[in-house]
C-alpha cells in the first residue's frame, strides 16, 4: 500500500478522490488521529465559507452588472465583425430572465431620482417649492400628500444645509424631493417615494451617468440620495441619512 | 445567447468576489470589470470549454491588477460598519471567518475560495489562476493551515501580500 500524501488528504477533504484512493485514505485516517483532525478542520472551513457567502447567491443582481457592456472596441474592424456575427454586447436585454419583477421595479428608483436631480439641482432661482425657513410647513405638506410621516434628515455635520423641498409626480403617485446644499453650492437631493407593499432592502448604489445614487427601501417608503459627486463622498452623507431615518 | 450565458454566471461570480474582496461595493466593481472583459473577449472563449473556469480566470486577472494599483476608497469602512446586508447564520463566528480571510495572502485566499467555496477541481483552479496543480496544492495547504491558526487565535495578524 503506497503512502498517503498531504495532497491526498486535501483531495479527500474536498471530495476530489476516486473510490480506490478514497478507501486507502479512510484506512489511513482510522489510525492517524492527527491527520483525521486536520481533515475535519478543513471540511469545517469549506462548510463555513459556504455558510458565510452562499446568501450572496440569492441577492438580486445589481442593475449595473446586468447593464455591463464591453468597453468600446479599440479597433473598428472588431466592432464590425461583432456586428456581422450578430453578437449583442450588453446584458440588459436579458435582465428579466434573471431578475424578479420587484427588482426591476427597484431599478426604476435610482433612475427616477437621478432624473429629478438632473432637472432641479442646477435650478438657480427655483430649486424648491417650499424653502427650509418654512420647514414645519414643508414636512406637514409633503407628509400629507404622500400619506406617510416623513422625516427630514439633518446633514449639518456632513456640511449640507436643507434648501427646501418640492412635490413631484412619480409612477405610483406623489414623490417628495428634499434638497441640500453645501457652502460651495454642491447639491444633494433625497427622493422619497411611496410604496404599496412594505419591504426592506439593503443599501444599494447606482451610477446614473454623472449622478451617483444610493438607494434603499424601508417599509413603505423608497429613498434615493443623489448627487453629482464621487461615490465615497456621497456614501458618508448616505450613511448619515440612513442612520437618521433608521435609528 | 452569448451574453445570456455570461449573465447566468453572475450570482456565482458575485459570491466569489464578495469572499475575495470582502466589501460588497468593491466586490461588485470586480464583477463588473470581469463582465466587461468577458464580453470584450468573448470571441476568445473556446466553445465547449468550461465557461465558469474561464470567467474565474478573467476575474483573477482583474483582481491581481486591482491589487497592483489599489486605490482605497476612503469610506468602505462605512459600509462594513453596519449597513444592512443579507442575513447570516451565525454572525459573530462567521464575521471572524471573513476577517481571517482578509489576513491571508491574496494568492492563498484565491485558492482556498476556488476550491472550498466554488468547489472547482484542483486542475480547474490551476487553470483559473494560471499556475500548475502543484502550486495550487501548496497554496491550499498553507492557506488552510493559516486560516486554522487565525480562527483559533494562534497566529499573529499580518497584512495582505501582493500576488506576484
Amino acid at each position: 500500500m503506497s503512502a498517503v500524501t498531504e495532497s491526498d488528504l486535501h483531495a479527500y477533504a474536498d471530495g476530489q478522490l476516486g473510490d480506490a484512493v478514497r478507501v486507502r485514505v479512510e484506512a489511513h485516517l482510522a489510525h492517524d488521529a492527527e491527520a483525521a483532525e486536520r481533515v475535519r478542520v478543513w471540511r469545517e472551513q469549506n462548510e463555513a465559507l459556504r455558510a458565510l457567502y452562499n446568501p450572496v447567491l440569492n441577492e438580486p443582481v445589481p442593475q449595473r452588472l446586468l447593464g455591463a457592456r464591453a468597453p468600446r472596441a479599440r479597433w473598428p474592424q472588431f466592432a464590425l465583425a461583432a456586428g456581422a456575427l450578430g453578437l449583442s454586447f450588453g446584458l440588459g436585454w436579458i435582465a428579466r430572465a434573471y431578475q424578479p419583477d420587484r427588482a426591476m421595479e427597484m431599478a426604476a428608483l435610482p433612475r427616477s431620482a437621478a432624473i429629478a436631480y438632473a432637472v432641479y439641482a442646477p435650478e438657480v432661482r427655483h430649486p424648491v417649492e417650499v424653502a427650509a425657513d418654512q420647514q414645519d410647513h414643508l414636512v406637514k405638506w409633503l407628509s400629507k400628500r404622500l400619506g406617510r410621516d416623513l422625516k427630514v434628515p439633518v446633514l449639518t455635520q456632513q456640511g449640507f444645509e436643507l434648501v427646501g423641498g418640492r412635490l413631484l409626480p412619480g409612477g405610483k403617485g406623489p414623490v417628495a424631493q428634499f434638497m441640500y446644499q453645501d457652502s460651495k453650492g454642491q447639491r444633494i437631493t433625497l427622493y422619497v417615494s411611496r410604496r404599496d407593499e412594505p419591504r426592506d432592502t439593503a443599501f444599494r448604489f447606482s451610477q446614473e451617468d454623472k449622478i451617483a445614487v444610493f438607494y434603499w427601501i424601508d417599509g413603505t417608503l423608497g429613498y434615493a440620495l443623489s448627487a453629482e459627486m464621487d461615490r465615497a463622498r456621497l456614501l458618508t452623507v448616505a450613511t448619515a441619512v440612513y442612520r437618521q431615518l433608521n435609528p | 445567447m452569448d451574453s445570456a450565458e455570461i449573465a447566468a454566471h453572475i450570482p456565482r461570480l458575485r459570491r466569489y468576489a464578495r469572499a475575495l474582496a470582502g466589501d460588497s461595493q468593491r466586490a461588485d466593481d470586480l464583477v463588473q470589470d470581469t463582465l466587461e472583459r468577458a464580453l470584450a473577449k468573448f470571441h476568445l472563449w473556446r466553445r465547449g470549454s468550461d465557461m465558469r473556469a474561464w470567467m474565474f480566470a478573467i476575474m483573477h486577472n482583474v483582481f491581481v491588477n486591482q491589487l497592483k494599483q489599489r486605490r482605497e476608497i476612503a469610506l468602505d469602512e462605512a459600509v462594513e460598519a453596519g449597513l444592512p446586508s443579507a442575513p447570516r447564520a451565525d454572525p459573530l463566528e462567521l464575521r471572524d471567518l471573513d476577517a481571517a480571510l482578509r489576513q491571508l495572502p491574496a494568492e492563498q485566499r484565491e485558492v482556498l475560495l476556488l476550491v472550498g467555496l466554488e468547489q472547482l477541481s484542483y486542475a480547474e483552479a490551476g487553470q483559473a489562476l494560471g499556475v500548475p496543480v502543484g502550486t495550487v496544492m501548496s497554496r491550499l495547504s498553507r492557506g488552510r493551515e493559516r486560516l486554522r491558526a487565525l480562527m483559533s487565535g494562534t497566529a499573529p495578524a499580518n497584512n495582505l501580500k501582493l500576488v506576484k
